[in-house]
């Protein structure tokens, strides 16, 4: 226990102090960590062996519901734009999850697609709404009153990008491991059994579908913030495939492989990207072959495997 | 007279051309253990899945403590006291066996605090005796997927009694579990049943566990009852042992 405390600490420290090194790493860090987020919602949905190809409808209600807002009140107030914005985004998932729900696997993603698909159409059709493909500029919001100038509020939004991440982690971590979270991943193995002992599947995925979707909009209102922008491509099913991509990467078997995952993913393509210009899709497509073929747990799970090697030479050593 | 736990009434079903049940008409009595007994395909898992709200049937009712339960969902069933251990046992997989019963004591005691660990509930010493009580203490930690088919039976079972049921309905309850450990096994079973106070129904193949476990036993041919009454007396009927026990 104290262990993971210690690497929470050193890990945000770490993060704190490396915008220093150089300018560009905050805002990258920034996009990153909040890319994480969004992840972490698929991953709590991997956990019942379901996967979504359109949570990026929710990542965009974020974004979306923080342009309006800051559109309609000269930018806004950022505490309560995160927590406004993540209720909305909460409660379009309880109304789309009552569908959702009922479906299993391949008919869960595409119906997900499909939401997420019509979600963007609208953004792009209403333009007199939404500005359509142009998006609707997010200006600065104020924190608690303070307004602040461009450069401190960046550096302040990093600081809430990393609690946020840290927090939500946390909190995540707990529910996965509450009997609520487990009946989450009971629903991947045996839902006859799950109705048998009382308990509605279907309620214990739409807990975990409203979950993820405030977690995906918090990568969103981060998103759009740091980016000043909200565009309809945040809806659009190339990102909600990336999510997973970056969830399957990541691992989901714990908590950080979300922002691991994220910060690889990124990581990889700024960087294949300056090395191979068009080629960064290859580079990524291989990675991925890679975590299928030799890691399906991806980097999280390979953590987990050597810290369980490590516990187990431990427990030899001791005996 | 004992009171009425459970009631079907005229129940019938059919699958195609096949009759799984035709004109069903059983009580179940509180305190009895009763076996139902038949050939294959005689209805008699289709029984069990009516009763616990699987299958809706296409005609008659299924009244449990005098409330009609006919068609009402598995889980609603469950909460009113009926609790199902499967022919082919339904664990979750990937979790191990502690985790399993423990998933069941919180799903009966309600608990879905999301920020109690599930290996933190105060259910846990409970589950390690009820473990302990059909033989799988030392496999708590076991991962179900990784169990030999006799263990999940029986901790299929042990899940069914964490719900503190009122009925269990077992679907023969030691199939697949070594014969040498059968008796032994099933006695514990019956003897934390009447502890509870708990009655049980279970399909059965075996005459012995029978006629050792039974009070009372129904024999089911194609849908229908054939005979119903104290197993000395049904398991001598002529037509019970030439259709069902084989003479």
């Amino acid at each position: 226990m104290p262990w993971r405390a210690i690497l929470i600490i050193v890990s945000a420290l770490c993060l704190l102090a490396a915008p220093f090194a150089a300018g560009w790493v905050q805002s990258f860090l920034v996009l990153a960590i909040a890319k994480g987020l969004a992840v972490l919602g698929i991953v709590v949905l991997l956990q019942a062996g379901q996967v979504s190809f359109g949570h990026a409808i929710f990542f965009a209600i974020g974004a979306y519901a923080t342009a309006f807002i800051s559109r309609a009140m000269a930018g806004g107030e950022l505490v309560s734009l995160l927590i406004v914005s993540a209720l909305i985004a909460g409660l379009v998932g309880l109304v789309i999850g009552l569908f959702v729900v009922r479906y299993r696997y391949i008919f869960f993603s595409m119906l997900n697609l499909a939401f997420s698909m019509v979600f963007y159409s609208i953004l792009e059709k209403f333009f007199h709404l939404t500005g359509g493909s142009d998006g609707i500029r997010v200006l600065r919001p104020s924190v608690l009153g303070v307004v602040l100038e461009r450069e401190s509020f960046e550096r302040l939004l990093y600081v809430v990008t990393i609690l946020c991440a840290i927090g939500f982690g946390l909190l995540v971590d707990r529910y996965l491991k509450s009997p609520l979270g487990q009946a989450l991943r009971a629903i991947k193995s045996n839902e006859t059994r799950l109705e048998y002992i009382g308990v509605s599947a279907r309620r214990v995925l739409l807990v975990a579908y409203v979950v993820s979707a405030v977690l995906c909009s918090l990568g969103g209102v981060i998103t759009a913030l740091a980016q000043g922008l909200a565009t309809p491509e945040y809806a659009f099913w190339i990102r909600s495939g990336e999510f997973v991509f970056i969830a399957i990467l990541g691992g989901a078997s714990h908590v950080a492989g979300a922002f691991v995952g994220a910060l690889a993913f990124e990581g990889i393509r700024n960087f294949a990207a300056i090395l191979f210009a068009d080629g960064w899709q290859m580079v990524l497509g291989l990675m991925l072959i890679g975590v299928v073929l030799f890691a399906s747990e991806g980097i999280a799970g390979l953590w987990v495997k050597l810290t369980a090697k490590t516990a187990a030479q431990k427990s030899e050593a001791a005996q | 007279m004992k009171n009425v736990l459970l009631s079907a009434r005229d129940l019938s079903i059919q699958f195609g051309g096949v009759v799984a049940a035709s004109n069903i008409n059983l009580d179940v009595y509180e305190g009895e253990n009763l076996a139902i007994i038949g050939p294959n395909g005689a209805g008699k898992t289709t029984f069990l899945n009516i009763c616990t709200g699987w299958l809706k049937p296409a005609l008659g009712t299924v009244t449990f403590l005098g409330r009609d339960i006919t068609a009402h969902a598995p889980r609603e069933i469950t909460k009113l006291g009926i609790a199902r251990a499967f022919q082919i046992p339904q664990l979750f997989a990937e979790h191990t066996v502690l985790e399993n019963m423990l998933l069941a004591a919180s799903a009966h005691a309600g608990r879905w605090n999301p920020f109690q660990k599930l290996d933190a509930i105060p259910e846990r010493g409970a589950m390690m005796d009820l473990l302990a009580l059909v033989g799988c203490a030392d496999i708590a930690d076991a991962t179900a997927r990784h169990l030999p088919e006799g263990k999940r039976k029986l901790v299929d079972i042990a899940i069914a009694l964490s719900l503190e049921p009122k009925l269990l309905l077992m679907d023969e309850p030691t199939a697949g579990v070594a014969s040498s450990e059968k008796f032994g096994i099933m006695d514990m079973i019956v003897a934390a049943l009447s502890k509870r106070g708990v009655t049980s129904v279970f399909v059965e193949h075996d005459m012995d566990m029978v006629t050792r476990y039974a009070n009372r036993v129904a024999v089911w041919t194609t849908g229908a009852i054939l005979r119903e009454g104290a197993p000395a007396d049904v398991l001598s009927d002529p037509e019970v042992v030439r259709t069902v026990i084989g003479g």
